[in-house]
């Protein structure tokens, strides 16, 4: 039986290599332990901080456990009775002292960090303020300084601080880039948060809700782009670009009337849905459907709006838009068209 | 010992003269703490197997991406139900069976302080864990998470009555748990045999008492919050409704002031089993006895300051969350203690590996687990990504399955011939072991990477391409394993229930406490006489001094025994009633008449009308209560 | 276990007649555990309060809705009652269950006159001023804190007037004594708890 014990320990250090071996730590755009920016570096330097002193703990533990089960297992004839000691006043202290060294040396880099990461940038002239709102299910971004809103995608000059400020027009949700930083809860008005982070490389990163905020909760995906300056300049000039509506006036009309009650495209619309200017040079539909013309992680941006809109329930259940036919009466014909001309709606 | 033994003057009916009941009228009417640890031990059993069904399948959901065994919403109630469940309607229950059937026996009782108080906590617990599980057949279950965050949790968000079940249910069981906890409080202040000073009781009365301490300050908080979530949704108040002027991050705390000593509430008794099965199988007194209660009341009391740990990403502002983070980490320390000193109780020792000691040699490595990814979580930087991901879930798992739920295994292991004469069989509960263990090794540790890979808590599933699949697969195959391994021990239940009584006074030889010293099981009055405490470790210092057993503070007298009472059934089922009428008041019935009887709290008054009706009896016809006669005692 | 019980003790009850027996001292200490709990629940009650006393949702605010001498009465009426509930404590130590009826009779009085205020008051500010438990967070916070104190008071009521029942039926015994005793010690916690909504929920939203 102790064989089988000492193999057993001998195994949980296996799984843990196992399981990271396996993993590779995960994407590089979605994993804490792949920080692509300051604010998570910072994060993972305190983990690995806090798991090397634990690690040791553990060892610790594990090898006296270890020892005491083999060594002073009761062997078959054994009846003696072991001395009964009361205690040891040096070792109590020993182990008394020792983790709160271990903590001390543990508690002064936390609350630098926490003082350090609560550096909002709100007031610095530098930094790029965006408003991100949380929608069942969707993420809204506006940018007060530009004029502009956007949704799912939220662009960003590579290297800039961004000053965020976090509300959500319904339940909680929480704002997370596992990949630049840590997450942050979206409360009502009234307590809004404020925090930062900044992606100094070019790239597209995840983001997730992280907090419970209904049936689609998991599906509440939204991406991070950073982009060069230039860039980003570009695109701000590109949104805030007039409408470009359907060529066909019939199907315009239908646009106008049906999808612009709740949406916006360019300078018309109204904004209780996601803003749909661009959306066809979008990372994804709906947050949840990955646009991939390669095919490899999602489908093109046309196949992927036609998926959502002939079945916005079945793609993510519980969200708030009306069904486009059965709510709006829209033909299937329709919502094809409408679905090409959302593809085609592309910035830059 | 508070109250001493008077003679009575005046013969009261003795135990043949008494009404006995049988059957199933035995169980609803019992007041023996004995009984009442058995009723809580298979209900609290009941309600573990729903949990366990619950997390299956949320692991078989979870098994590969994209799947679609089960809907989103059904997703959501599923994860609230399995935590609810688990916490309230599990594990807690089946602590209170283990204090019952032990903590009398551990202090030289002949039962608790309040055995009228005692059954009413069993079937109020159990009628609010009744009502909660209903909402599977009544509309829904509750789906907004076990912690029921507002607004998600409101009427506007949340159209069903399962959260109305969630608030009523927990409301009326919380109710019991708070009897439960006064009641515990009273006993071991009051009822310890003479010679038992604190400083001599058991770890496992220690860490009772601490814990009904933790209950009495944090239950009523709760309770608070409950009602407030009651009115909010039943009589449209303001108190979580943004709308309404109402502050959602109000709920959090009320939630977690109660919610972080709840986690010691549940730890400190397995703490206290583990206290208990080591120096038996390592025939070595506990080391460090003094240090292991100062640990214990110290973790305690900072229990009750680290609250907003859980809040870190709220949004409370660096000041208040250095605080707390520091304030958390200081807990490593007193539960530092506690490791060391298990350990170095084994060390010199002649260990026995019986199941019991399985368990708890199980419990000490995996428990430091749990502990060390805590220290983790109280770095507030760190819990920035820890929070709300598979992190967290495989922490809090570790702690409350690794930590309680094995404390629990052992601790039922143990008792088990104390409490039903029949000692389990050896090979299923090794069985039990390797299989549980293996299992909940293999679901929970993969868990930890799956949160630092991205994967946060609750989604219903998720997009392949994210290498969260082959981990999510093998936590799945880990959770079946583990159902295999309760599916072992239930067959060891069963298998031993049907074998002839095996278990002597001191099955386990070793015995050190006073349980052990009388028969298995007990007779209804425990101790013939009342036994007089020597020191610490009362049975084992006096089988050392080469006595038989233990030395009687009394003389063989008439024993006192109270009456069996309907009265706290009655009163259960009364709440329960009102609970059920208070909830669809606002609805509307095809019924004219059914309409009527709830929109006008007709129900909900009927209901208070039994539970008050039934008070009212318990103070207008006193409980005289009958006794049993020396010559009784005698004759057995 | 408990080994003795109720029954008039013979030769006449001892000075303290709560702790005459183990129930009655295990009854009193239990009681003293389930006031702490009590105190935990108004605690969380006065601190969801505080935390919502300002968010009148463009409903009334404290400083327009209380009429500090009504309240001042009630204050008054409360005061009193616990005074005459010692009295009560008083007489049954010296073994005049006469004495300590009256003292119960003109608890339960003052308790009555205290709540009638109460409901007159919260009938003014639905009626007169618009102000509901739906009204405004703030509202909701008032009616609950206020009213659940209310609740404790109404209960306080009918349980002192069942042990006026008792004491005629059953006489000062041992058993009664205790309940007697454990009543007073409600009847003066929630005298206290009133003693705190007065300042924190009246005074405070007078002057704040």
């Amino acid at each position: 039986m102790m064989r089988t014990w000492q193999s057993a320990r001998r195994l949980l250090p296996l799984i843990a290599v196992f399981g990271m071996v396996l993993a590779g730590c995960g994407r590089e755009d979605l994993s804490v332990l792949r920080p692509q920016g300051p604010a998570a570096e910072s994060s993972l330097g305190l983990m690995k901080l806090v798991i090397s002193i634990m690690i040791v703990v553990l060892l610790i533990v594990f090898s006296i456990a270890v020892y005491v089960m083999i060594r002073f297992r009761r062997k078959p004839g054994q009846n003696e009775t072991p001395e009964q000691v009361e205690g040891s006043f040096k070792l109590e202290v020993l182990w008394t002292v020792i983790p709160l060294i271990l903590v001390i040396v543990l508690a002064i880099p936390t609350v630098r960090t926490v003082f350090a990461l609560g550096d909002n940038h709100s007031g610095d002239k530098n930094a790029i303020k965006v408003k991100v709102t949380g929608h069942q299910y969707w993420w809204e971004f506006e940018y007060p300084d530009y004029g502009i809103k956007t949704a799912q995608d939220l662009i960003i000059p590579a290297g800039k601080d961004i000053a965020f400020e976090l509300t959500t027009n319904d339940v909680l949700h929480s704002f997370w880039v596992p990949s630049l930083s840590g997450k942050i809860d979206t409360n009502p008005t009234g307590a809004t948060n404020r925090f930062s982070f900044s992606a100094p490389k070019e790239g597209v990163y995840r983001g997730k809700c992280a907090e419970l905020c209904g049936p689609s909760h998991g599906f509440m995906e939204f991406k991070v782009k950073a982009v060069s300056n230039d860039e980003f300049n570009q695109w701000i000039e590109a949104q805030k670009a007039p409408a470009v509506l359907p060529e066909d006036p019939a199907l315009a009309k239908t646009f106008k009337e049906q999808c612009l009650k709740c949406h916006a495209v360019g300078d018309q619309g109204l904004s209780v849905g996601p803003n749909l200017t661009g959306i066809g040079s979008r990372e994804s539909v709906a947050g949840i459907l990955l646009n991939d013309d390669t095919r490899q992680d999602g489908a093109p941006v046309e196949e992927n709006l036609k998926t959502w809109l002939h079945d916005t329930q079945g793609v993510k259940p519980g969200n708030r838009m009306p069904d486009p036919s059965k709510d709006m009466g829209l033909t299937g014909d329709e919502i094809d068209r409408i679905a090409e001309y959302l593809a085609g709606y592309k910035l830059n | 010992m508070a109250q001493a033994a008077h003679t009575l003057k005046s013969p009261k009916p003795a135990a043949h003269g008494v009404k006995r009941h049988t059957g199933l009228m035995d169980w609803i009417t019992t007041v023996d703490h004995k009984k009442i640890a058995i009723l809580y031990l298979w209900a609290g059993g009941l309600f573990f197997g729903i949990g366990g069904i619950e997390a299956l399948l949320i692991r078989w959901q979870l098994i590969k991406p994209m799947n679609d065994f089960v809907d989103a919403q059904t997703f959501n109630e599923l994860i609230t139900m399995h935590g609810t469940t688990m916490i309230f309607l599990g594990v807690m229950p089946i602590i209170f069976a283990l204090m019952n059937a032990v903590i009398p026996l551990q202090i030289g009782a002949r039962d608790v302080a309040f055995p009228f108080l005692n059954a009413l906590g069993f079937w109020t617990f159990l009628f609010g864990g009744l009502l909660l599980n209903l909402s599977w057949i009544m509309g829904g279950a509750p789906d907004a998470g076990w912690t029921s965050y507002t607004p998600l949790s409101g009427t506007a968000y949340s159209g069903t009555h399962g959260v109305d079940f969630y608030t009523i249910g927990l409301q009326i069981a919380g109710l019991g748990t708070l009897i439960g906890g006064i009641n515990f409080l009273a006993t071991i202040i009051t009822m310890r045999a003479p010679g038992m000073s604190f400083m001599r009781m058991p770890m496992f009365a220690w860490t009772t008492f601490i814990t009904s301490a933790i209950i009495l300050f944090a239950f009523p908080a709760i309770t608070v919050g409950l009602v407030l979530l009651t009115f909010d949704r039943i009589l449209g108040a303001n108190f979580f409704v943004p709308g309404g002027g109402g502050s959602p991050v109000l709920w959090q705390h009320i939630f977690w002031i109660f919610g972080h000593p709840e986690v010691y509430i549940l730890i400190l008794p397995a703490f206290g089993i583990i206290s208990e099965v080591i120096p038996t199988f390592a025939r070595k007194r506990l080391f460090g006895y003094s240090s292991m209660v100062f640990a214990t009341i110290l973790i305690a009391f900072l229990g009750f300051m680290v609250w907003a740990h859980h809040m870190f990403t709220t949004g409370l502002g660096p000041v208040a969350n250095a605080l707390f983070a520091v304030s958390t980490m200081l807990i490593a320390v007193p539960t530092g203690i506690k490791i060391f000193n298990w350990l170095f109780t084994l060390w010199g020792g002649s260990v026995r590996f019986a199941t019991p000691n399985l368990f708890a040699s199980g419990f000490i490595p995996t428990f430091t687990m749990g502990g060390v990814t805590g220290v983790m979580l109280a770095s507030a930087p760190a819990d920035f990504q820890f929070h709300d991901t598979y992190f967290v879930v495989a922490h809090f798992h570790y702690v409350i399955v690794g930590g309680l739920v094995m404390g629990l295994i052992a601790g039922l292991h143990y008792w088990w011939p104390k409490m039903f004469g029949r000692m389990l069989s050896e090979t299923l509960g090794k069985w039990t072991f390797w299989t549980f263990i293996t299992g909940f090794h293999l679901t929970f540790f993969v868990q930890h990477f799956l949160g630092l890979m991205g994967m946060q808590r609750r989604v219903f599933t998720y997009l392949p391409n994210q290498h969260f699949d082959t981990l999510n697969l093998v936590s799945t195959i880990g959770a079946g394993l583990m159902g295999i391994g309760t599916l072992i021990f239930l067959t060891n239940i069963i298998v031993t229930s049907k074998k002839p009584p095996d278990a002597g006074d001191d099955p386990w030889e070793d015995g050190r406490t006073l349980e052990w010293s009388i028969p298995s099981p007990p007779p209804e009055y425990n101790f013939k006489h009342t036994p007089h405490v020597r020191g610490l470790d009362a049975f084992w210092k006096e089988k050392t001094a080469g006595n038989k057993g233990m030395a009687p503070a009394e003389p063989i007298g008439s024993i006192h025994m109270p009456s069996a009472t309907p009265l706290p059934f009655i009163m259960s089922v009364g709440i329960f009633i009102a609970g059920l009428g208070f909830m669809f008041s606002r609805d509307h019935f095809g019924s004219a008449l059914v309409s009527f009887l709830f929109n006008n709290y007709i129900v909900t008054g009927l209901g208070l009308l039994i539970t008050f009706g039934a008070m009212l009896m318990r103070s207008l016809y006193d409980d005289h209560g009958w006794h049993i006669e020396p010559e009784e005692l005698e004759g057995r | 276990m408990t080994t003795t019980h109720a029954e008039p003790i013979e030769g006449g009850l001892p000075y303290e007649p709560e702790k005459a027996t183990a129930e009655g001292r295990n009854k009193v200490l239990a009681f003293w555990l389930f006031l702490g709990g009590e105190a935990v629940l108004f605690g969380t009650l006065f601190a969801t309060f505080l935390a919502l006393r300002n968010q009148t949702n463009e409903g009334p605010a404290a400083n327009d809705l209380f009429h500090l001498p009504l309240v001042a009465e009630a204050t008054f009426l409360l005061l009193v009652s616990s005074l005459t509930s010692v009295f009560a404590i008083q007489a049954m130590h010296r073994n005049r269950p006469a004495l300590l009826r009256n003292w119960l009779l003109v608890t339960v009085v003052l308790g009555l006159g205290f709540l009638g205020l109460e409901i007159y008051e919260f009938s003014q500010y639905v009626r007169d001023e618009k102000f509901g438990m739906t009204t405004s967070a703030f509202s909701s916070a008032f009616y609950t804190l206020v009213g659940f104190h209310g609740a404790h008071v109404a209960f306080g009521i009918l349980w002192i007037s069942l042990l006026i029942g008792q004491l005629a039926y059953k006489g000062l015994t041992a058993v009664t004594a205790p309940k007697i005793y454990v009543s007073a010690m409600y009847w003066h916690f929630i005298d206290v708890v009133w003693v705190f909504i007065f300042t924190v929920v009246y005074l405070l939203g007078k002057v704040g």
